[in-house]
């Protein structure tokens, strides 16, 4: 499935769309038990190079720092290691991870066992399409040095492990919207509001 | 916008960031991040920092801590920063926060007030930011503190506002249920809601709620299907399609909690049968999110009390699932194949090629899957061959996780349906030489517990045949190296019980097999204790048939040992084994009776022999028994559930500040008469109570209580969308007749057939053409079973798999007779069409088109789409279907143009007669192709470049962001 969404490329910087891949098999043996089982949610939303490196971390159920670590080794260490024509999912110790590779990076999801596999590749679909709206035509890079806003447009699509909003349009449109207000407040920042605010201190 | 910089962090941060990318190995990034780290600690503590520097500390702090290090020196400063007024800080506070600390955090109490007064703002967006923090950061212990002022948030002005409420309530309710247990109503209230997102919200908690009681929500069964029904009409505003499909996650979404109310419910799932039946009616494979649609559907049917026409047409999709080239979708196929059979098990003997392929193919993936599936049908037919795989699967996987979980499926399905007990004792014995100490302690109880017990069957030869051999298989099993401790616990217990018993065996051999095993483990005290405990009732066996008995020496030797041990166990044991041997024959019988271990042991739980004695202190003037419960309070049971409430109110922390006390009286009265209702929390809401009530007796509230608690169904039909088009849209579907469902291996082959005939034309095919002999067989040994369901075990495999065999030939050229016309169609059309399901197990890259063609071009082509429904409700219908194209005619799913033509009728009405003609089925090939063809070239890219760059601008400028869009649009 090469790319299907609206996608550009940008000369300088290869489109994270350009290739697809996916996925030899060595299975992580315990993802954790500590989580409440009758809930179908997403677990954590993961964002892997190819060489295994980090680009972001989501957590939404809870993971202690070390169980953070373990997690995204062995995974990284399933995942990257799986053939293009594999499935795009992997068992995992009693959970499954939904993966989709764009261009150099992987994007996974931990999500219950018994959840909908291709509707979790679908919202990771999603999530590109509106990074590649609002970066225009998205890539590694921009993702390396504005980490903080994916974690912002995330927060827009995802809340407690679920989808809150699959418009697109609407998720566009509210990060705009914090957008332009954090850069009026940043203009207004040196000026009157601050005068106000030490003279009524 | 530049990708680098941009953004206005410093020359700084954007060094660390390189230097980190540029890292050739771990230990040199953990270098790297060690020095940010010792420089951030410095840094972070100085008076006086800018606030914008501040800022971007926080945002490297994030990065240190993404990048697996601890941060955690810093977490107070991101405290601190959610408590700026600038909305700029603040949200990347509430980010920081949000990333670094747990629910259980100590530093939530910090945010806690925070929270509560950003979410009192008048800025939605401070409010926004504070509920995605609620989402994280509140625990059970801070609900109360942030509740009320969610709720208040339920009726804000913006949809965006109101939808990240329920989210949190969801989540509240994820945490503690009691503690919005009074507010039920709400979720009731906000399916109703005019904004799609607000109500696609709702259904989240409904789930949770749904799936936790359905009973009480079987009124809404109406409601979700008429929401289904307007969503797959389009009622729905165009942002919410998602790659030409109407707000499929929404569907998604409904359909889990239509299976989970139409679960053993006739009449609810009666209501769902229209709809769900239109939702196969649009089937073809040819985007994802369709599948994803379609799966959920089947998942949906598979729970229902279905009919058989729906069962048939999920049947139908899974098959197509499970036919397709792509991985993912034969995965869907085998799953949905799972929950399909245990409504009808005759369906999986269509696919038996399609899932022995997947079992043998490379994908671990895949293979784990079609175990599951095949777990799931093992028969007493089938046992062998399934249970036989299992084990060799187990073997070669290294995964512990698996290896446990397979282990217990294989023990699981040999003891129900094992066909002898010695391939019963040799497959036991083959999952715990290799599962070894994974396998859980109970299946080793058990083990013990059946061998003794035998089958059940009231055959005192055949459970000796069974422990005959079980010891038999255990004698040559004992002298292996690295046994698992709880195997050799139970051959331990099995030799020590039946070891002599059938005097094929001396005591003396037995006896210093076991003395072997206790010297080979000196550091397993589980082992020696069964090994000595074995030891001793050989001898007791021995002594108490009257036969001489004599110590052998390691058997001396080991005695002397362990009464010597540290442990007082494997002591205590060795002193009886020496007080055994010196007892008569009577005494030893008595106490150590052979093969008395099922026997059962009375209990007298009563104490009934102390009865006279406890009289006899009683007439003394002694003071009665009186039983715990009844000591302790009678008043506290009654108030128990009252009381749990107020407790986890006052237990907790309190966050508001103490009121005046209150005339409460009127409040107090009104729940009173409600008090039998379980959901009453009478702490709280006053001013709920007559919706709390609701849950229990619908009905009675919604036609005597204020409208405003009703759930309006009329108005739900309503709510979206143009009524010109409703009347319409079913017509139109309904008019495609049913046989496009099968789309893709139909176009090819011209000769006019209904979709059933070709199918097992297609099947006689490949069984008659491609498939090797072994696949045959163990096609057959699977699933032959399914015809000789009432048959008897038959004594060997082989007869069995000729049996069905030949039978399977018979099947498959009877078809063939009757579609004899298909048949040469189909064989002249064979080597385009090669068996996908068969080929693609060993070889790489069988015909993978997308190689040639370059990507970037491909991509070129593929910007239009959304874009172009983004900026307005555009009809160039010609472009979209040719996006469709584009999109769909390289994937791997189905090189085939056919499910493209059948695609287009759900969203463009151009295209129908097309469609409609295809269709048919009559059309030569030739038309079918030129319909296609030219669409094909459909967009220019530079058009869609252009286009793609005019809706990022729209997209993206705040000039265009209307939040009212959606109400100006419905009106």
């Amino acid at each position: 499935m090469v790319g299907d969404g609206e996608i550009a490329i940008v000369a300088s910087c290869p489109s994270i769309f350009s290739v697809v891949g996916s996925a030899s098999l060595k299975f992580g043996d315990k993802a954790g038990d500590f989580h409440n089982k009758n809930a179908k949610m997403i677990h954590f939303v993961l964002l892997i190079s190819r060489q295994g490196k980090v680009r972001l971390t989501k957590w939404y159920s809870p993971y202690s720092q070390k169980e953070r670590s373990k997690v995204i080794r062995e995974l990284s260490g399933v995942i990257l290691a799986r053939g293009p024509k594999f499935c795009n999912f992997v068992e995992w110790g009693g959970y499954k991870v939904v993966y989709k590779r764009y261009a150099s990076l992987y994007f996974c999801m931990c999500i219950d066992h018994d959840d909908n596999e291709l509707e979790k590749l679908e919202i990771i679909h999603h999530f590109v399409e509106i990074m590649d709206r609002y970066f225009g035509s998205v890539c590694e890079l921009d993702l390396i040095f504005n980490f903080h806003k994916a974690y912002y447009i995330l927060d827009e699509i995802l809340i407690a492990g679920e989808l809150q909003e699959s418009s697109k349009k609407t998720v566009a449109r509210l990060i705009t919207a914090q957008d332009s207000l954090v850069e009026t407040a940043q203009e207004q920042a040196s000026s009157i509001s601050t005068i106000i605010a030490q003279a009524t201190k | 916008m530049g990708s680098q910089g941009g953004w206005g962090q410093s020359k700084e941060f954007l060094d660390l960031v390189k230097s980190i990318g540029e890292a050739r190995s771990k230990a040199e990034e953990d270098r790297i991040v060690m020095s940010e780290i010792e420089n951030l600690k410095r840094r972070i503590t100085e008076p006086d920092i800018p606030k914008r520097k501040m800022k971007e500390y926080i945002i490297r702090l994030v990065y240190v801590e993404m990048l697996g290090h601890d941060a955690s020196f810093g977490y107070i400063h991101a405290v601190k920063m959610t408590h700026d007024d600038s909305l700029l800080l603040k949200r990347t506070g509430y980010l920081a926060v949000t990333l670094f600390l747990n629910e259980n955090h100590d530093l939530i109490i910090l945010i806690v007030n925070t929270i509560q007064k950003d979410l009192k703002s008048d800025n939605y967006l401070v409010v926004c930011a504070a509920l995605t923090a609620v989402c994280k950061l509140i625990n059970e212990e801070t609900i109360p503190a942030v509740l009320p002022q969610v709720v208040e948030l339920l009726g804000h002005p913006k949809e965006a506002v109101k939808r990240k409420a329920i989210m949190a309530l969801h989540r509240f309710y994820q945490r503690a249920p009691s503690s919005v247990a009074h507010l039920i109503s709400n979720f009731r209230k906000r399916l109703c809601d005019n904004d799609p997102g607000v109500m696609g919200a709702t259904l989240c908690p409904l789930f949770d709620l749904i799936a936790a009681d359905a009973n009480s929500y079987k009124d809404l069964v109406v409601s979700f299907v008429s929401i289904l029904k307007q969503v797959t009409e389009r009622r729905l505003p165009k942002s919410y399609d998602y790659h030409q499909m109407p707000a499929p996650f929404i569907q998604i979404r409904l359909l889990k909690i239509l299976a989970l109310l139409g679960n053993g419910d006739k009449q609810a799932s009666e209501h769902m049968y229209i709809v769900l039946g239109d939702m196969f009616r649009k089937c073809d494979l040819s985007s994802n999110i369709r599948n994803a649609v379609l799966y959920e559907s089947i998942c949906c049917v598979s729970s229902i009390n279905c009919s058989t026409k729906l069962l048939e047409s999920a049947a139908e999709v899974t098959s197509q699932f499970l036919k397709s080239d792509s991985h993912n979708l034969k995965y869907m196929g085998i799953d949905a194949l799972g929950r399909l059979i245990k409504i009808n098990p005759e369906i999986a003997e269509e696919h038996q090629l399609a899932v022995i392929d997947c079992l043998e193919d490379p994908d671990d993936t895949l293979k784990r899957k079609t175990f599951e599936l095949l777990y799931k049908m093992t028969k007493s037919s089938n046992v062998e061959v399934i249970v036989d795989r299992m084990i060799d699967y187990m073997i070669s996987i290294n995964d512990n996780h698996y290896k446990t979980e397979i282990s217990s499926r294989c023990i699981e399905l040999a003891e129900q349906f094992a066909p002898s007990n010695q391939w019963f004792i040799q497959t036991m014995n083959k999952v715990f030489e290799h599962a070894g100490d994974l396998v859980n302690v109970k299946v080793a109880h058990n083990l013990m517990r059946l061998i003794p017990e035998g089958f059940g069957e009231d055959n005192e030869g055949a459970d000796n045949q069974l422990r005959s051999s079980a010891v038999e298989s255990y004698l040559r099993i004992i002298g292996e190296p690295k046994l698992p401790s709880l195997f050799l616990q139970v051959i331990c217990w099995v030799l020590g019980e039946y070891g002599t018993a059938d005097r094929k065996f001396s005591a003396s051999y037995i006896t210093g097999k076991l003395c072997d095993v206790a010297e080979a483990h000196p550091s397993d005290d589980i082992v020696k204790a069964y090994a000595v405990t074995a030891i001793m009732k050989i001898y007791a066996f021995e002594i108490a048939a009257g036969r001489k008995v004599e110590l052998l020496p390691e058997c001396q030797s080991l005695v002397d040992e362990l009464s010597a041990s540290h442990s007082t166990d494997l002591q205590q044991r060795a002193y009886e084994l020496q007080a055994v041997l010196g007892l008569d024959a009577r005494a030893v019988e008595s106490i150590m009776p052979s093969d008395a271990s099922c026997e059962d042991i009375e209990v007298d739980k009563s104490l009934s022999f102390l009865d006279g004695y406890v009289q006899e202190a009683l007439v003394k003037g002694a003071r009665p028994y009186i039983p715990e419960s009844e000591r302790s309070g009678m008043s506290n049971i009654s108030n128990f559930r009252g009381q749990v409430h107020h407790d986890s109110s006052t237990h907790g922390l309190r966050f508001e500040a103490y009121e005046l006390p209150k005339p409460s009286g009127a409040s107090r009265i009104q729940p009173a008469p409600l008090a039998a209702s379980k959901e009453l929390v009478p702490v709280s809401e006053p001013t709920y109570p007559q919706e709390i009530l609701q849950p229990a007796s619908v009905s009675s509230v919604s036609e005597t209580g204020p409208t405003e608690f009703k759930l309006r169904l009329d108005g739900i039909q309503k709510k979206w969308g143009r009524p010109t088009y409703s009347p319409t849209a079913p017509s139109t579907s309904n008019s495609n007749p049913q046989k496009t469902v099968n789309g893709a291996p139909q176009l090819v082959v011209q000769g006019a057939v209904s979709s059933q005939a070709h199918d097992v034309s297609y099947d006689s095919r490949k069984t008659k053409v491609e498939v090797s002999p072994e696949k045959q067989k163990l096609a057959a040994s699977l699933f032959g079973g399914w015809s000789s369901k009432t048959e008897k075990r038959p004594t060997s495999t082989n007869h069995k798999t000729t049996r069905v065999h030949s039978a399977a030939v018979e099947k498959s050229q009877m078809p063939t007779a009757a579609v004899a016309s298909t048949e040469q169609a189909a064989e002249k059309e064979s080597p385009q069409q090669p068996p996908l399901n068969l080929l693609d197990l060993g070889d790489p890259t069988p015909g993978d088109s997308t190689a040639s063609i370059d990507p970037f071009k491909q991509l070129e082509g593929l910007l239009g789409p959304s874009d172009v429904s983004s900026v307005g409700n555009s009809a160039v219908t010609a472009s979209k279907s040719a996006d469709i194209m584009s999109l769909y005619a390289e994937s791997p799913i189905s090189g085939l143009g056919g499910t493209v033509a059948n695609m287009a009728p759900t969203n463009s009405i151009n295209l129908t007669s097309g469609v409609s003609n295809a269709a048919n089925r009559n059309v030569p090939v030739g038309s079918a192709s030129t319909q296609v063809a030219p669409v094909k070239k459909g967009p220019n890219p530079q058009d869609s470049l252009e286009k793609h760059a005019v809706a990022r601008q729209v997209g993206v400028t705040p000039s265009v962001t209307n939040p009212n869009l959606f109400r100006d649009l419905l009106g």
